[in-house]
């Protein structure tokens, strides 16, 4: 068995007298695609937080191909390779849909001081076109984000994540306020760039978190429950379904 | 640059190579005054513009680009000293005054550069032994250029144009590169942007110090345009003045301030004739403006088109549902 990509480890987090996260630990592996589910306030958003350096955990460790990533910015876990989506939309607005995703990944491409005065789109057309492809956006590529209609734009939204190839990346709430028929659409472009892997050799990893279980249960490898900040189980998504104790506590029978 | 752009940019270009010599003195020095200004505003059209840091300590960088060239040439020096000395002096001090906007923005950080330029202008206005206080400094010299003196107003406002079209040509060409993205980025999302590896805390500084040399160079020539200055041109109204400048031409569109500044220093001249009324009239405008164009002047092309395409889709959408209830 590979090395784990992620190993997150004792993570503990409070607000005041409130555990969020208490002590979780699990692993993801190269190519895994990892669902989180839980109840609301269950710290599932406290621990992707922790995870992508929106707040320092009080305890544990979180550790990137070996390496501790515990606290680091963002931007430094951007550029080790770890990529997001947000559980609300969030496009440049007054960017169009190609720009969007240029930016997104051109702060990859050289230093700084060599981007100023570069060819605007970085040497990233092609890829940006792949995706714009892959996603079905190319009839609205030249709009400007803020005018596409919601389902265009979470589309862009998730597209952007993949632009800088990243090797692991955390979806908020992919499916939230899309409608049922592009919730399918979705699933199929997310296992699609699971297998697909930055340059074909590597397959990228997932931490999901939904709400939609139809959604969970059909693109996840493995699951992780958590209730009241706990790790309640981990298992495959069959697993997790006739796994009692879940059922009693979230999934409701 | 699409077509139209294009033809329209010749022949303002070349409108500002010929038409000045046929305009009478005041007429120079009015369009040198307008250009001066155009200078300056792309400062905070980058600043507030494109980066979207709610700046409004721009009139303070402006006041120190012209004291500094003013203060080196009372001191014999020259005015070739004084204009890189102001550019270098206002990306300092701009790179410092950026630093409260990684901690505070929109109208909290507004208040803390008005701050700024408060501080700067009672610097201008109290500390006489360097400034001449409320006396202001006079006679500042025009330039020479290898014995070609640019004394006449003809001649400065040729001197203007060039470093005008230079530095413009530089924004144009930093707009369009990926700073110009990760700016405009910085603005519509600073959160998303972080998370995609744009390191917003440089591009914020990066940002206020680019804009105040704008800024700073423009009130270098602006010092030798007037070749007198007092505290009086620098003050929060006046910031507040530029500040609307920008909002009028159009922010975060690179030709915004070309009218902007026309509207806040060539309108005047033509209202003259409303005298007492002008103030209202003005105030009039810029309230009707803000209500029904919030984005400026220079989004009215943008608005056309995107109810040229909304009209079009609306269109395409009937025609569809037409065929689908004629095949139904």
């Amino acid at each position: 068995m590979s090395a784990p990509l992620l190993r997150v480890d004792g993570l503990k987090k409070s607000y005041g007298a409130i555990l969020a996260v208490s002590g979780v630990s699990f692993e993801v592996m190269p190519g895994e695609i990892f669902g989180v589910i839980g109840p609301n306030g269950s710290g599932k958003t406290t621990l992707f937080n922790s995870v992508l350096g929106q707040i320092t955990p009080d305890a544990g460790s979180i550790e990137l191909n070996g390496k501790n990533i515990t606290g680091l910015s963002p931007l430094q876990l951007n550029q080790r390779g770890v990529g997001r989506t947000f559980q609300t939309l969030q496009v440049f607005g007054k960017m169009t849909v190609r720009d969007n995703l240029i930016v997104a990944a051109q702060e990859h491409q050289g230093s700084m001081w060599s981007r100023m005065f570069a060819p605007g789109d970085s040497g990233l057309g092609a890829r940006a076109d792949a995706l714009i492809d892959q996603f079905r956006i190319r009839h609205v590529a030249d709009k400007k984000a803020g005018e596409l209609s919601y389902g265009q734009q979470k589309l862009l939204d998730i597209a952007m994540a993949f632009m800088s190839e990243p090797d692991l990346v955390l979806l908020d709430e992919p499916c939230a306020g899309v409608n049922p028929s592009l919730v399918g659409g979705i699933s199929t472009l997310l296992k699609d760039l699971n297998k697909s892997g930055g340059n074909g050799a590597k397959h990228r990893s997932f931490i999901v978190i939904e709400h939609n279980m139809d959604f969970v249960m059909d693109l996840c490898h493995r699951i992780m429950v958590m209730v009241e900040g706990t790790v309640m189980a981990i298992g495959t998504p069959a697993e997790i379904r006739g796994n009692k104790q879940v059922l009693d506590a979230y999934l409701g029978g | 640059m699409k077509k139209p752009q294009l033809l329209i940019g010749l022949v303002a270009l070349v409108a500002l190579l010929a038409g000045p010599p046929f305009l009478k003195n005041y007429g120079i020095y009015l369009i040198s005054y307008w250009l001066v200004f155009v200078l300056a505003n792309m400062g905070p059209n980058l600043t507030v513009g494109y980066a979207g840091q709610k700046s409004l300590g721009h009139t303070a960088f402006f006041g120190i680009g012209a004291y500094t060239v003013a203060i080196i040439m009372k001191a014999g020096f020259s005015f070739w000293l004084g204009l890189p000395v102001a550019a270098v002096g206002c990306f300092v001090i701009g790179l410092a005054l950026g630093f409260p906007a990684l901690r505070v923005q929109t109208i909290y950080l507004a208040f803390a550069t008005l701050g700024f330029n408060t501080a700067v202008w009672l610097v201008m206005r109290n500390e006489e032994w360097l400034t001449g206080g409320t006396f202001g400094i006079n006679n500042v010299a025009r330039p020479g250029w290898f014995g070609l003196k640019l004394d006449s107003n003809l001649r400065y406002y040729y001197f203007v144009l060039g470093v005008t079209l230079l530095m413009g040509l530089l924004l144009w060409g930093l707009v369009r590169s990926p700073w110009g993205k990760a700016f405009t980025a910085l603005r519509d999302n600073p959160i998303r942007a972080e998370s995609l590896g744009v390191n917003i805390q440089a591009y914020t500084l990066l940002s206020f110090a680019i804009g105040a040399v704008y800024a700073g160079v423009a009130g270098a020539l602006f010092a030798s345009l007037v070749q007198f200055i007092e505290p009086a041109p620098f003050t929060v109204a006046a910031s507040i003045m530029m500040y609307l400048m920008v909002v009028v031409g159009g922010p975060g569109y690179f030709f915004g301030p070309l009218l902007g500044s026309a509207v806040g220093v060539l309108l005047p001249e033509w209202l003259r004739f409303a005298q007492a009324w002008y103030l209202f009239v003005f105030g009039s405008a810029v309230v009707v403006l803000m209500l029904w164009l919030p984005d400026g002047l220079l989004s009215i092309p943008d608005r056309i088109k995107a109810r040229r395409l909304s009209r079009e889709a609306s269109a395409a959408r009937a025609a569809a549902a037409k065929s689908i209830r004629a095949a139904a």
